[in-house]
């Protein structure tokens, strides 16, 4: 029989996961509830929620058109495109680690936001896209993400590349995407370059409801697949011939996994271009709480990313009001040094 | 009772041949050694049989092929425990034993898929590491924590790459023994590739050597690993004694070529 002892700490491991759970998807809702408050309109806290709500059971609350206009043509979507950005961006991110069972592995480091911001470059500075209209620059940044993405994982296959040597091509394309996107600035007039420095920012402010849409609908499907699937992803976290021998067929699974990480990477930064960091770190701090088990890990990394990324742009929108920072260079001054404290006292212990 | 029967066995990369024409019988109670120098073929051969890549010949376990049964079944018959497990997983060693569940699980762990890892964990004597993470652990435990997890798997059918090759004297012995103890004494098969020849002699019911990717010699510790055997794979002169049952081998020189 199980030792009695044993059994009180699984459950108390499982306690822990719950309450993380729980407690994080409860202070991005207080987050967000204060996000929305925060701008330059002068609009008092009531009179948001007022609007908020006005919006949402028009039947029973009522509000100012202009409360109504700036919480949810400006507001609100911006609010939900950071939880749902920071989100994907860490499952992502939580993935590619799995898979190529790699601490360095994020959509940063495979080279994919480069190559979004090259495609994006090649939009603003040559106006040439394979999707014309509004839809130019991040249409060609989707596309690139994706290349990129297909080229490392075409190299891996076909020379039977190992997790780290993709992580060094990677970096490789990494190098030479940045090296097209500053030739384009190169030959670029100054205004498309600094169209092309502030999409390389990464900004909220081009969130709006349909693309907010977007992305929820493709976080949506994948994000209940990877968590269906977390057991094989435990499984390749593993090693190759540790996961074939416990049933899994290898290298379709991890063909399937690296698409859908890579398709939720490019669908986000293709509308709020380059936001590093978050797919590297959340996943990390995540893992230090609930521990490698893919099925907490997934949804829990993907609400610290929520959480970082809404706090960033918080900060982002408050520190220099009225002037909005980009959202790209907050995470970083906010992650960091967070990240770098965790590791020291993991380290510690 | 496993029984496994390999037959014809041949593997192939490109022109070159690995392993031509392996055939071999064992079965439950028994811990069958594969030894042979390096490149010989051992891993590869664990590796077919698990199914991991796909040779020619045959592989039956209790007569049911293994390469027409689907990945998920073929994990709940044969269970492998490689060489060089990484070191640097953060995972607790319960995630990883649990991790043995995984042919057995659907989305959620049962009560059984528990009892079986504590179960596994008491066995191997590692219960007090259970939310240890692995990169924290020591060679030894981490082996132990490895076995543990092919244990958990319940297969009747285990396979073990140089379980040994990193312990040192006394935690090879243990692992030894332990491994010993779970298949001779309890009844299970286990095809186990070694490269320490006096370990292998000791502990293990039957030999298999392997050179060139053919097989050498194949039976009793006693009657394969004999000085012409160890000279002709090898190329080692060696000097065997007999304790009882055990041979002990004393490797004295390379053998220089005339």
């Amino acid at each position: 029989m199980p030792d009695p002892d044993l059994r009180s700490v699984f459950a108390a491991a499982r306690r822990k996961r719950t309450l993380f759970l729980g407690g994080t998807t409860l202070v991005i809702a207080l987050l967000a509830g204060v996000a929305v408050t925060l701008g330059s309109a002068d609009l008092s806290v009531a009179e948001v929620y007022l609007a908020v709500l006005a919006g949402l059971f028009p039947d029973h609350f009522t509000a100012s058109d202009t409360a109504m206009t700036i919480v949810w043509d400006y507001r609100l979507h911006r609010v939900l495109m950071a939880i749902a950005a920071g989100f994907g961006l860490a499952i992502a991110g939580a993935v590619m680690q799995g898979i190529l069972r790699n601490p360095l592995a994020s959509p940063f480091t495979l080279g994919i936001s480069s190559a979004a911001a090259t495609g994006a470059s090649i939009a603003i500075v040559l106006g040439v896209g394979v999707v014309g209209g509004d839809y130019l620059v991040v249409g060609n940044a989707f596309l690139f993400a994706l290349l990129a993405a297909a080229l490392i994982y075409g190299m891996a296959r076909f020379r039977g590349m190992g997790a780290e040597s993709m992580i060094l091509a990677g970096i490789a394309l990494m190098y030479l995407f940045s090296a097209v996107t500053s030739l384009l600035q190169y030959v670029g007039s100054s205004e498309q370059v600094q169209e092309v420095v502030f999409w390389m920012f990464g900004s909220l402010g081009r969130s709006d409801w349909p693309k907010v849409g977007i992305i929820a609908a493709i976080l949506v499907v994948s994000t209940l697949y990877l968590v269906y699937r977390a057991w094989d992803l435990n499984a390749l976290a593993e090693g190759d011939d540790i996961a074939e021998s416990l049933g899994i067929p290898v290298r379709r699974s991890m063909t399937i996994f690296m698409l859908i990480s890579s398709l939720v990477t490019a669908s986000i930064i293709c509308f709020t271009g380059t936001i590093g960091f978050i797919g590297l770190v959340a996943p990390h701090i995540t893992r230090m709480v609930v521990g490698t088990d893919h099925r907490f890990l997934l949804p829990a990394s993907g609400l610290v990313g929520a959480l970082l990324l809404l706090g960033a742009d918080s900060l982002a929108r408050t520190v220099l009001a009225p002037t909005i920072l980009p959202v790209g260079i907050m995470t970083a001054f906010l992650g960091v040094p967070f990240f770098i404290a965790l590791f020291l006292r993991g380290r510690g212990e | 009772m496993a029984g496994l029967a390999v037959r014809n066995l041949s593997y192939r990369i490109r022109d070159r041949r690995i392993l031509s024409d392996i055939s071999f019988d064992a079965g439950a109670p028994a811990l069958v050694g594969l030894v042979g120098p390096n490149g010989s073929g051992k891993t590869t051969l664990i590796r077919c049989i698990d199914g991991i890549i796909r040779p020619e010949g045959s592989i039956l376990l209790d007569d049911t092929d293994l390469s027409l049964l689907p990945r998920m079944e073929v994990a709940k018959r044969v269970a492998y425990v490689p060489q060089g497990i990484r070191n640097n997983s953060s995972a607790t060693v319960f995630d990883a034993v649990l991790m043995g569940r995984r042919p057995h699980l659907s989305w959620s762990i049962g009560k059984k898929d528990e009892e079986e890892v504590v179960r596994a964990l008491e066995l191997l004597g590692v219960e007090d590491l259970a939310f240890r993470q692995l990169r924290t652990l020591s060679g030894g435990e981490r082996q132990r924590v490895m076995i543990a997890r092919a244990l958990a798997q319940e297969s009747p059918l285990l396979l073990l790459d140089e379980p040994t090759s990193a312990l040192d004297l006394r935690n090879a012995m243990e692992v030894m023994e332990l491994i010993h103890r779970l298949t001779v004494d309890e009844g299970r098969l286990a095809i186990m590739a070694i490269h320490d020849l006096s370990l292998a002699a000791r502990y293990c019911t039957g030999i298999i050597v392997l050179s060139g990717g053919t097989i050498a010699a194949q039976g009793p510790p006693a009657d394969v690993l004999t000085p012409e055997v160890i000279a002709q794979v090898y190329g080692v002169d060696a000097v065997i004694e007999h304790r009882g049952e055990i041979p002990y081998i004393f490797p004295i020189r390379p053998v220089t070529k005339a």
